[in-house]
């Protein structure tokens, strides 16, 4: 506490508002320099990444659904969906319409599984014209691997016949919808044991898909049809 | 100097492991590893970025003011991720498509921000670069064998998911196809084992090391380590 103590610090410290200054300058050109880069590189990337991105989703759109079964620009025929509760989609969604000269071929549906074991469960379902199933799969999960994670082909140990495939082909006119449920539930749908409760999720799921399109069918097809 | 480079190299790779002596960055390591591909690829991931950031901070070293060096820091990793991630996902998309939610994660891993700031931020540019890769490198080790182990535990299986990376090649199966799994390597209480278990051989291997050349002064370390 003696004087020479509160002397010292304000003799050799700089100017501290001329410190204060000049750091606040040098951090504001720092952020200004590599905004802009990465500004720079959002915008020449931009295009390239939405190309891929629309491949990526016809990729996805090719495994429930051959893309000889169709002749239209099946991700130009879109429908946005606004928050659709009997999809799950709460925050809106997609369905893309496959034509073959001009007639109805299939509906591509994004759905979502709300009670998965470990939250939300991202399908695309294809429904067919004739209201039968055209193939599901899951795009995103967080199921437990090794244990849930067999509701997707690729982390499916039965290669040869996954899980998943037991939807295609099926259709409310053969099987009601009432017994679309897994075995446990009284339903006709298989699943493992150990792991009901992410196919429970999924098989659900997919029957509140196919009765929306079943219901709908009319509208979702001819909703902003284009010429 | 190219006995100093060398010496910088093995540091990271070995002496000073990320994982296993300097323990950070545990929060991807204990995350990712749940297989050999998955760790490997966030490790190839971390190489680069922590290359590059230790390079870029190394040659604005004398810019930066030492009293806003964190957030600069910071700063300069975020913009070289989020450019990574961009340009990646722009064209190298398949790659992407594997390490793309890998990327992101690189910012939260402590081990880049305290390399730029313990080597990068007062060496030169090509030491710093070895280093950022070397401890990349070291890291990727850790996670490929901390992977290994808990996919062979956990499922039997070695190189789960490698067919998204080389399509076509599949996982070896070594026990036999009806073992039933032991889901908590998987888990995440499987990683702190593991890791665990693999701090404990290293630390092993160097008290022996310490204790075959029997020096008074490698002695009084090893008392003093094991207090």
């Amino acid at each position: 506490m003696s004087e020479p103590v509160v002397e010292t610090p304000a003799e050799s410290s700089p100017n501290p508002l001329k410190l204060s200054l000049s750091t606040a300058l040098i951090m504001s050109i720092f952020t200004l320099a590599f905004t802009a880069l990465m500004a720079g590189t959002y915008l020449s990337t931009k295009d390239t990444i939405a190309k891929s991105s629309e491949a990526q989703k016809l990729v996805l759109i090719n495994a429930v659904l051959p893309p000889s079964a169709y002749d239209n620009q099946l991700l130009k025929d879109e429908l946005v969906l606004g928050p659709t509760p009997e999809l799950g989609l709460d925050a809106g969604g997609h369905i893309w319409r496959a034509r073959k000269g001009g007639q109805p071929v299939a509906l591509v549906m994004e759905a979502i599984a709300p009670n998965g074991y470990a939250g939300k469960i991202w399908l695309v379902i294809s429904v067919m014209a004739d209201g039968s199933v055209g193939g599901v799969r899951v795009t995103e999960h967080h199921e437990t691997p090794g244990l849930g994670d067999y509701i997707d082909p690729a982390k499916d140990k039965n290669k040869t016949n996954p899980w998943i495939n037991q939807f295609t082909g099926k259709s409310p006119a053969t099987l009601p919808l009432e017994r679309w449920k897994v075995k446990k539930d009284e339903g006709d749908f298989a699943y493992r044991t150990g792991a009901t409760i992410s196919a429970r999720a999924v098989t659900d799921a997919v029957a509140r898909a196919v009765r929306y399109a079943t219901e709908h069918r009319e509208t979702l097809y001819q909703q902003g049809e284009k010429p | 100097m190219s006995q100093k480079l060398s010496e910088v190299a093995w540091n990271g790779i070995w002496k000073q492991n990320t994982g296993l002596v300097q323990m950070l960055g545990m929060c991807p390591i204990l995350a990712v590893s749940t297989s050999i591909v998955n760790g490997v690829s966030l490790g190839l991931a971390t190489v680069v970025v922590m290359a590059l950031s230790n390079g870029v901070v190394s040659a604005l070293r004398q810019f930066i003011p030492y009293e806003i060096r964190i957030p600069v820091f910071i700063l300069i990793i975020a913009a070289l991720v989020t450019i990574l991630d961009l340009a990646m996902n722009a064209w190298m998309h398949e790659i992407y498509l594997v390490l793309g939610i890998y990327i992101p994660l690189i910012v939260t891993n402590c081990i880049v921000l305290a390399r730029v700031e313990a080597f990068a931020a007062k060496n030169g540019v090509v030491a710093s670069t070895l280093d950022g890769a070397a401890m990349g490198f070291g890291l990727t080790l850790v996670l490929a064998v901390l992977g290994g182990v808990r996919e062979f535990v956990g499922n039997g299986a070695l190189l789960n998911g490698i067919d998204s990376v080389i399509s076509g090649a599949s996982p070896i199966q070594i026990l036999p196809a009806d073992y039933p799994g032991f889901l908590i390597a998987i888990l995440p209480p499987g990683a702190f084992i593991t890791l665990a278990c693999l701090i404990a051989t290293k630390n092993w291997q160097q008290a022996r090391k310490a204790k075959a050349v029997p020096t008074p002064t490698q002695g009084g370390e090893l008392a003093s380590a094991t207090h």
